[in-house]
């Protein structure tokens, strides 16, 4: 039948849906730095806005040396991984810009939710990268203080955090912690694939109905596990904010000063008292999903090239390196001390101990429980009675 | 006879293939579980053969995978819904207990919802937190629902077929950490005059001890029985197969000559399955038994990091500790 046909036969719908281009063709991208590592001094957003960023050269290099570390250390855990020091490993390669950029313009006051992937951003809150290490070797179910660290703990259940966050945002409203400069903000960091969850839609609707102080940071990296992004949706994902009544934008996830001016820019709106935004980082996961994961069965070498020209660290090399910001020295000291915390990851790594087994039935209560307290007591007992034997 | 060794895995993705061949209305959805085969390949290959409309490749939503298939059930088609992993199974628990669970009560009959819902469950593979669990006792407690668990090869490509055939809708646990286990499959079973879904099976005669358990347990429990074997104990070990409708007529049978009786599953014991066998035995054998049926379980704290999951998950020695128990009362 003839496009435009107005014909009342039932027209097939088994072809991709229409608007299969928007969401993966031509993006409009907010960028500050191209990949060929020429800046561009300011960008217009979609509803107006304007970013741009003004860093100091010792910035610049701050945010290289932070890129290049959080590679080198998400690569230590995968080797780690490949010879069974972790049971499985999420990679961020790929999008370190995406990470670091929305990791530097958080504030000591905002808060964090992440999903398992975050390595860059928690590595940006100060944490101690050996930290994620414990959950993924099975020791622990991650370690480092939340509320010390203004980073949740990592969720693995996808977008179940982005309410939280939303809770989370909502009591900052409530506590009168808006409107000013000091004020708090809360970003929730989701993927692609998470858009498609209930509690994603819900926490969208809940953000905008009580103007939390929210940043919803979407990590578009293409793919949710083998699914490609026509899976999830058939407009560009930022475009859904709109339906939900707060501003979208989309940055170019591999430009970590775009990343950088767009998030600032979003926080300070929260903060500020201008409600929730929604940014999608486009960007692309050149691994695995998780070191579990063949990608060889959806997705083609090219497709991997074409975004490895994209490198989110190469561009800002060029850059650093065009504009005499950095020299030989600065790059071979910073490889230097990369290779250095790596190894010492490694050895950290290696010397986790396992946890005592009765530790299981620790903080499964804050009052305790008479039930666990009995089975506790004797699987101790039962546990002693192998002692000395031969088991 | 078409005789294959088959693992639990490829037991049922041939199981799947068979389904699909059958019955123009049988599709599969799931996350990942076209191209990719699923995370745990169980459906390797079927999206090659029947098209991205049977195998379908859906969003990254689960309450979306199992509310859609209700639409799709009413609308005639069979769904096979595949949860990715135990842990993700909740945020679609809302459509499986109030809405698939009750449509056919709902609608005094008018309305069937013929679905299987996919769950690979269990511990053991030293996975992180949300893929390692026990869901059972919150489907089998869910009138309408009907819960089954296979544990060998043969009974994972019967089972899922007959699943499928079935007109209840149907919570279809899989050993996750038995996938990997072979054993022989006969490829033409008939599917009506195979063993019953619903019924259980003794898998090792024994006269001291019965020792109940369905899924991955099973494999422990025949490997306890041949050590006990060994101290000249003869444990009965009986596969329930069927958590919902419970088949307890063998397990009655066992009880009256045994006098004693072990349940073994991993879920934790607080208010679990193994207190509902326990009472009923007690009630129908009580003038049999020489001991109290003792359970052996997982404990009643949220699974814990992998590293110490061996100690969480029942094994042999909390078997034959639990076997020598019944004998010291
Ligand atoms: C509720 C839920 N369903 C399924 C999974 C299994 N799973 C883990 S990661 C993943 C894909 C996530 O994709 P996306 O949201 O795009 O994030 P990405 O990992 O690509 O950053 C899936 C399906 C899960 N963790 N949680």
């Amino acid at each position: 039948m003839a496009k435009g046909d107005p014909g009342g036969t039932t027209r097939s719908r088994r072809a991709a849906p229409r608007s299969r281009k928007g969401a993966t063709g031509d993006p409009e991208l907010v960028q500050l730095l191209t990949p060929e590592g020429e800046r561009i001094d300011s960008v217009t957003g979609p509803d107006g806005t304007e970013y741009r960023v003004d860093f100091t050269d010792e910035e610049y290099r701050g945010l290289y040396r932070d890129l290049v570390l959080v590679r080198k250390l998400d690569a230590e855990a995968t080797a780690l991984q490949r010879q069974g020091e972790l049971g499985i490993w999420a990679s961020l390669l790929g999008q370190e810009a995406a990470q670091v950029g929305s990791g530097r313009a958080l504030r000591t006051q905002d808060m964090a939710f992440p999903t398992y992937r975050e390595h860059g951003v928690l590595y940006c809150r100060g944490i101690d990268p050996i930290m994620p290490l414990g959950l993924f070797r099975g020791v622990d179910q991650g370690g480092w203080d939340p509320n010390e660290f203004k980073f949740n703990m990592y969720t693995i259940v996808i977008g179940a955090q982005t309410l939280h966050a939303t809770g989370y945002a909502m009591g900052i409203t409530m506590d009168g912690k808006t409107g000013t400069d000091d004020g708090e903000a809360v970003i929730a960091y989701f993927g692609d694939g998470a858009t498609s969850q209930g509690d994603v839609n819900e926490a969208f609707v809940w953000a905008g109905v009580f103007n939390a102080p929210m940043v919803f940071f979407c990590q578009n990296n293409q793919y949710a596990i083998s699914e490609p992004l026509e899976r999830q949706t058939r407009i560009p994902l930022y475009q859904r904010a709109a339906g939900f009544g707060f501003p979208g934008v989309r940055v170019d996830g591999n430009d970590v000063l775009a990343t950088y001016a767009v998030t600032r820019t979003a926080l300070d709106n929260a903060r500020h008292g201008q409600g929730p935004s929604l940014i999608e980082a486009y960007t692309y996961r050149m691994g695995a999903h998780t070191t579990s994961d063949d990608p060889t069965r959806y997705r083609i070498a090219s497709e991997v090239e074409a975004w490895q020209a994209k490198d989110p660290i190469a561009r800002v090399k060029t850059f650093l390196e065009k504009q005499k910001i950095a020299d030989a020295d600065f790059f071979a000291e910073i490889d230097e001390q990369a290779r250095r915390e790596s190894v010492d990851l490694r050895e950290r790594v290696l010397a986790m101990p396992d946890p005592e087994p009765v530790t299981m039935f620790d903080h499964v209560y804050p009052n305790g429980s008479p039930l666990l307290d009995e089975q506790r007591a004797q699987f101790s007992r039962y546990m002693e009675s192998f002692e000395g034997s031969a088991h | 006879m078409a005789t294959e060794t088959l693992t639990i895995g490829k037991a049922l993705n041939t199981g799947l293939r068979r389904a699909l061949e059958n019955d123009p209305k049988v599709i599969i959805m799931g996350e990942d579980v076209g191209k990719l085969g699923g995370v745990f390949r169980i459906t390797d290959g079927l999206q090659k053969d029947f098209g991205d409309q049977r195998v379908i490749d859906t969003p990254l939503a689960e309450s979306g995978i199992i509310g859609t298939a209700v639409g799709l059930a009413i609308r005639g088609y069979r769904p096979v819904c595949e949860i990715q992993f135990d842990g993700f199974v909740y945020p679609a628990y809302d459509q499986i207990v109030s809405q698939v669970a009750k449509m056919h009560y709902r609608s005094r009959g008018k309305l069937s919802i013929p679905m299987v819902i996919r769950i690979p469950f269990g511990g053991g593979i030293g996975a992180v937190e949300h893929h390692s669990e026990s869901p059972e006792a919150y489907f089998a407690h869910t009138a309408g629902l009907k819960v089954v668990s296979c544990a060998n090869p043969q009974d994972a490509y019967v089972m899922i077929q007959q699943a499928i055939a079935s007109d209840d809708p149907i919570v279809f646990l899989e050993p996750k950490r038995r996938y990997w286990e072979k054993g022989q499959v006969d490829l033409d079973a008939p599917l009506s005059d195979a063993y019953p879904l619903h019924s259980a099976r003794v898998v090792r005669p024994g006269t001291d001890v019965t020792v109940l358990a369905y899924g991955p347990m099973v494999r422990t429990c025949l490997e306890a029985a041949t050590a006990a074997a060994e101290d000249g104990r003869e444990l009965e070990v009986i596969d329930l197969r069927s958590l919902s409708p419970l088949d307890l007529s063998a397990a009655y049978e066992s009880v009256k000559r045994t006098g004693r009786a072990v349940v073994v599953h991993e879920a934790p014991s607080n208010i679990g399955l193994g207190a509902e066998l326990a009472a009923r035995i007690t009630e129908e054998c009580f003038y049999s038994l020489e001991s109290p049926v003792l359970r052996v379980t997982g404990f009643d704290t949220p699974y814990p990091a992998a590293r110490v999951e061996e100690e969480y998950l029942p094994d042999l020695d909390r078997v034959l500790d639990a076997v020598d128990r019944t004998f010291g009362w």
